[in-house]
């Protein structure tokens, strides 16, 4: 039985082939499947790409942090597994010069130090710098420029680090594991981790930071994180890229939304083709289904014969689109290899499968229904071609399609809110585009008495074939509306996204300042046209208890909440809110509070060390004790690079503690010799310079765009299969009646005319609905997923309605030109 | 063949077929019941509209009736569901229609040999090939049904209703569409097949010379029948 259902089905699939009657639905299928392998493939890659330039901010790929001396047996099994492995140790300590003195932060490094990324050094303060393999010498220093001038030493100068005297070799400007605290009062030094035993400064009790860095292959990697956190006795901390810091962090999230935003548009907009072209094919094989069952044929024989031949379609078009998918993702890959960097890691199997299981995912759910319901067919209709199958229950075809997308969307999508909006959006358009298209295909009906005989015709087939026509209008205004979310919103998305970081946002901070020194330093600042942002108090302060119950690391599981309780935060008061804030949960204070204590936390934060809404927070700052209950959260847009704060205070409360203060400012790069007057003229005050990590997240954004750019020629394809297989929707009737009206004596101009007002009438419902669609999809997007500006850009009504009219107009006509060429007899001989 | 004889083959009892239309039920056939014996050949006559074809439909288990019974081959058809009725066709029935019917993405072969692959057999090709020689069409097994002429479709429709050497064949005005000289082709290879394989013949025809070469003549006028068997 089985096997006489699949040699059915084989000879189904092979005859339909021959016959051109899966065509489309193969063409369909293919091109989905290349869009989702192709997307999926380069997703993959441009990830673990973007993973790796974030590795370059850790120095590695994983790092082991403790405050004891790591194992070597945990190095040791890091090289067993074909990884690299280097080591850091971090302090800080007194470091002198003559008579000047000076806390630093200073970092050991062993061999192999950066794994990941590079050193960047100078050969003066604020000089040419220029990154370089290697680490110092043993015996020679690495010092960042404000330690130089604190100490007043210079390059070739011997600078005294415990018990040991060192030769000041090079500048330090940018090391890539600096770590997430930008603000770290003291200046940076470097040196090699041979010349730390001689020092004498690392003593049982003393507060040193072991790191042991990680590198290689991603399976070694994850192989030794399991292994690691097997033996993770509390000690040790784990870090990946997503610790190292916070704005890189935002980047990367966003990079993922926004290419799971291309990929998923690409599978609504295959499946939307997929299923009509599986509608299209089920009306044509009506009557085949119908002699079959006369000639004895079960329902379940029909069933199995036409699972088979879905299945082996859905094979070789699997195979072939992703064959297709493999080599476009390629050809990406090295078109973009000079913006990618070059060294994009390989195209993963994984990958290829997952696509490939995708697309018999959506074929089973926008093709099936339609297809089985050839089952139903009765027999009868051998000799009554009228009877047709009772349709697919509408809700059990959506029903399947959503279903599929649920199982995909989240998988492609990989954001939760993301996969509801987008999804939702869809949904929700297909019911406006339903409902609008009905009312307009109804409005237009009654236009025909003031117009000419072509349009009259045109607007007459238009609102006869109501129910059909509103399809037609449903589909293209769906595959327009992935077409014009994935180009004009995509770009509207990313522009919002990259206006965070303006061409002026600030790239240097200056932190503690003292507060006398306030005015002259904003006098400094404008005296040279270095335009500054607001100046915030800072107070640091370590988190003691929450609701009145002590803080310790051990309380947290979660490495990163027990790093940031073994630290000082760094407190702010103000009055008002950020506009790069905004009030997640509470209520920001009035600024007539009255000095009622209160604290807002940052919602990231809040969510890691477990403080709710409410809860009262101790803080110890300078040995006295501060409490006061949380009374908002806010989301930061840590991205937007402006001074921001986890933990803000209401004024009145931190007033009278000791403060510093921090600003941040642009420095445009050929004014870089400002910074040796600014930490001249102010020697107390730090500068701290992002412009290197702001560069990183620029790059991010270029190469997303880019990325989104290629899968939109996919999402393209894809929509230009939607209309095509839109318009054969009713092609052969259109044929028909043309052949008919032409028997009847009308000239082929005035044929060609009515159908083209018939085209140019469903794109223009189709466009302009589809552009209102898009614009309440993105806006919706803007604000809750994205976190960007967005203003409907009023462009998408005449793009979308444009792209309408000449894409429904173009493909309608060029369908049935064959049919206006025929002669009027063999036309409907042939279709009869 | 005495039992052949005694029984027979499609017994129509009291049947009756009602449809709704908008101005109200419609009845299409009504009480209807005659007995026709195996291998015997019988023709449904009259007017377009007096309900020959839902008659068929309803023999053939095409469609169900309103009122009433018919035991094909001594099996109630009311005690069949359709995947029943359907095993039914493909064991003892085999159908030829006025507009031929054929699959278009299938050779004159395959459609041939379909009925037999649906029934599980062996050889399908060897008795498709063998049967399509016998109507005159064993040049053109390889050849698709819009290389054919009219007459040739309705060749290979009559080689597939009778490759599985059905025990009824029901004819929905078999030479309706074709001219003089196919037609009467056509009728020829019909009556000869049903004749060699011993297939009782249900005709529906407007065509009286094909209705006079069959045994007897069952008139319908209005849903009714005129003449009794």
């Amino acid at each position: 039985m089985i096997a006489r259902m699949f040699m059915l089905g084989l000879g189904n699939v092979r005859r339909d082939l021959r016959a051109g009657e899966l065509t489309l639905i193969l063409v369909a299928i293919v091109t989905a499947v290349a869009a989702l392998s192709a997307v999926s493939l380069f997703v993959d890659r441009a990830e673990r790409a973007l993973v790796a330039q974030g590795n370059s901010l850790l120095a590695a790929d994983l790092a082991v942090e403790s405050a004891n001396a790591i194992p070597e047996t945990l190095a040791g099994e890091a090289r067993q597994l074909g990884l690299a492995t280097a080591r850091t140790l971090s302090m800080r300590s007194v470091t002198q010069s003559g008579e000047r003195l000076q806390l630093t932060e200073l970092k050991a490094v062993g061999d192999g130090y950066p794994l990941r990324g590079s050193m960047t050094i100078a050969d003066a303060p604020f000089g040419a710098a220029r990154e370089v393999r290697g680490v110092p010498a043993p015996g020679t220093l690495w010092a960042d420029a404000r330690l130089l001038q604190s100490l007043e030493v210079n390059i070739g100068g011997t600078v005294t680090v415990g018990a040991i005297a060192v030769r000041v070799d090079k500048v330090l400007v940018l090391e890539p594991d600096r770590g997430g605290d930008f603000f770290s009062i003291a200046p940076r030094a470097v040196m090699n981790l041979a010349d730390v035993a001689a020092t004498r400064l690392v003593m049982p009790g003393s507060r040193v930071t072991h790191r042991l860095l990680v590198a290689g292959d991603p399976k070694a990697i994850a192989t030794f994180r399991k292994h690691w956190q097997k033996l993770d006795d509390g000690g040790l901390k784990m870090l990946d890229v997503r610790d190292a810091r916070p704005e890189l962090r935002t980047a990367l999230e966003r990079a993922d939304l926004f290419l799971g935003m291309a990929a998923m548009t690409a599978v609504i907009v295959a499946g939307v083709a997929i299923a009509l072209a599986a509608r299209r094919y089920a009306e044509r094989h009506l009557d085949t289904a119908a002699i079959m069952r006369c000639l004895g044929a079960t329902q379940a024989t029909i069933t199995g014969m036409l699972l088979t031949e879905m299945l082996l379609l859905a094979s070789l078009a699997s195979v072939a689109g992703a064959a297709v998918g493999y080599v476009a993702q390629h050809v990406l890959a090295e078109t973009l290899s000079g913006f990618v960097g070059g060294d994009l890691p390989p195209p993963s199997l994984a990958a290829v499968a997952g696509a490939m299981l995708i697309g018999f995912i959506v074929l089973v759910g926008f093709a099936l229904t339609p297809i089985l319901s050839l089952k139903n067919v009765p027999p009868l209709r051998v000799l009554r071609r009228d009877l047709a199958p009772v349709p697919a229950r509408s809700a059990v075809v959506y029903t399947a399609a959503l279903l599929a997308l649920l199982v995909v969307a989240p998988w492609q999508a990989r954001d939760v809110a993301l996969t509801i909006y987008l999804l939702g959006g869809c949904l929700l358009a297909i019911a406006a585009l339903a409902i609008a298209a009905w009312l307009s295909v109804r409005t237009l009906g009654r236009l025909r008495r003031h117009v000419g005989v072509s349009w009259r015709y045109g607007l007459a087939s238009v609102a006869r074939r109501a129910r059909t026509s509103s399809v037609q209008i449903v589909a293209l205004g769906l595959g327009i509306m992935a077409m014009l979310l994935i180009t004009l919103v995509h770009r509207d998305l990313i522009g919002g996204w990259q206006r965070k970081i303006p061409p002026g946002a600030p790239n240097q901070f200056v932190i503690n300042i003292p507060p006398a020194e306030v005015g002259p330093l904003r006098a400094f600042l404008a005296g040279r046209r270095l335009h500054a942002g607001g100046v915030f108090p800072m107070i640091r302060g370590r988190l003691t208890a929450i609701n009145g119950r002590p803080v310790q690391p051990s309380n947290y599981d979660d490495p990163r909440a027990r790093r940031l309780v073994d630290r000082e935060f760094n407190l702010s008061w103000a009055e008002s809110l950020q506009p790069d804030n905004a009030v997640a949960a509470g209520r920001w204070w009035p600024r007539t509070a009255g000095g009622a204590p209160q604290f807002s936390v940052e919602s990231g934060i809040a969510g890691t060390l477990g403080i709710r809404l409410g809860d009262e927070l101790t803080y110890d700052i300078a040995g006295e004790t501060i409490t006061a209950p949380v009374t908002s959260l806010r989301d930061v847009q840590w991205d937007s690079f402006n001074v921001n704060f986890f933990v803000i205070a209401a004024p009145g409360l931190l007033e009278q503690m000791p403060a510093t203060y921090i600003t941040s400012f642009h420095l445009p790069a050929q004014e870089r010799t400002a910074l040796n007057e600014l930490v001249r003229l102010f020697p107390g005050v730090t500068v701290i310079d992002v412009a290197a990590v702001m560069d990183q997240v620029r790059l991010i954004m270029d190469r997303v765009n880019l990325a989104v750019r290629f899968v939109f020629l996919f999402t393209l394809l894809a929509g230009a299969l939607v209309l095509v297989a839109a318009l054969q929707a009713t092609q052969d009737e259109r044929a028909r009646e043309s052949a008919l009206l032409r028997s009847l004596g009308a000239a082929r101009a005035i044929v060609a005319r009515s159908l083209l007002a018939e085209f140019i009438v469903i794109g223009l419902v189709a466009g302009v609905l589809a552009s209102s669609a898009a614009g309440l999809t993105a806006w919706l997007l803007a604000g809750h997923v994205f976190h960007v500006d967005y203003r409907i850009n009023l462009w998408l009504w005449p793009i979308g309605t444009l792209a309408g009219v000449l894409g429904v107009g173009a493909f309608g006509l060029a369908g049935l030109r064959g049919a206006l060429a025929e002669p009027p007899a063999s036309v409907l001989r042939r279709i009869a | 063949m005495v039992e052949a004889i005694d029984k027979p083959i499609i017994l129509a009892d009291a049947l009756g077929k009602t449809v709704r239309s908008p101005t109200g039920d419609l009845t299409i056939l009504d009480d209807i019941s005659f007995l026709i014996r195996p291998s015997e050949a019988v023709a449904v006559v009259g007017v377009s509209g007096s309900g020959k074809s839902t008659l068929l439909s309803l023999l053939a288990g095409l469609d169900t009736p309103t009122r009433g019974r018919v035991l094909l081959d001594g099996v109630d058809l009311n005690l069949l569901d359709e995947d029943g009725r359907a095993a039914l066709r493909a064991s003892r029935i085999g159908f030829v229609f006025q507009n031929f019917q054929l699959l278009h993405s299938m050779t004159a072969m395959e459609n041939v040999m379909l009925p037999l692959e649906l029934a599980g057999r062996a050889d399908a090709a060897g008795q498709a090939e063998s049967i399509l020689a016998r109507v005159g069409l064993g040049e053109r097994t390889g050849h698709y049904p819009n290389q054919l002429s009219g007459g040739e479709q309705q060749r290979v429709a009559i080689a597939r209703a009778f490759v599985t050497r059905p025990r009824i064949l029901f004819a929905d005005e078999p030479t309706g569409n074709l001219d003089g000289t196919s037609g009467a082709l056509v009728a020829g290879l019909l009556f000869s097949l049903r004749a060699e394989a011993g297939t009782t013949l249900m005709l529906v025809t407007h065509d009286m010379t094909l209705a006079t070469r069959c045994d007897r003549r069952i008139t319908l006028i209005a849903g009714r029948m005129q003449s009794a068997p």
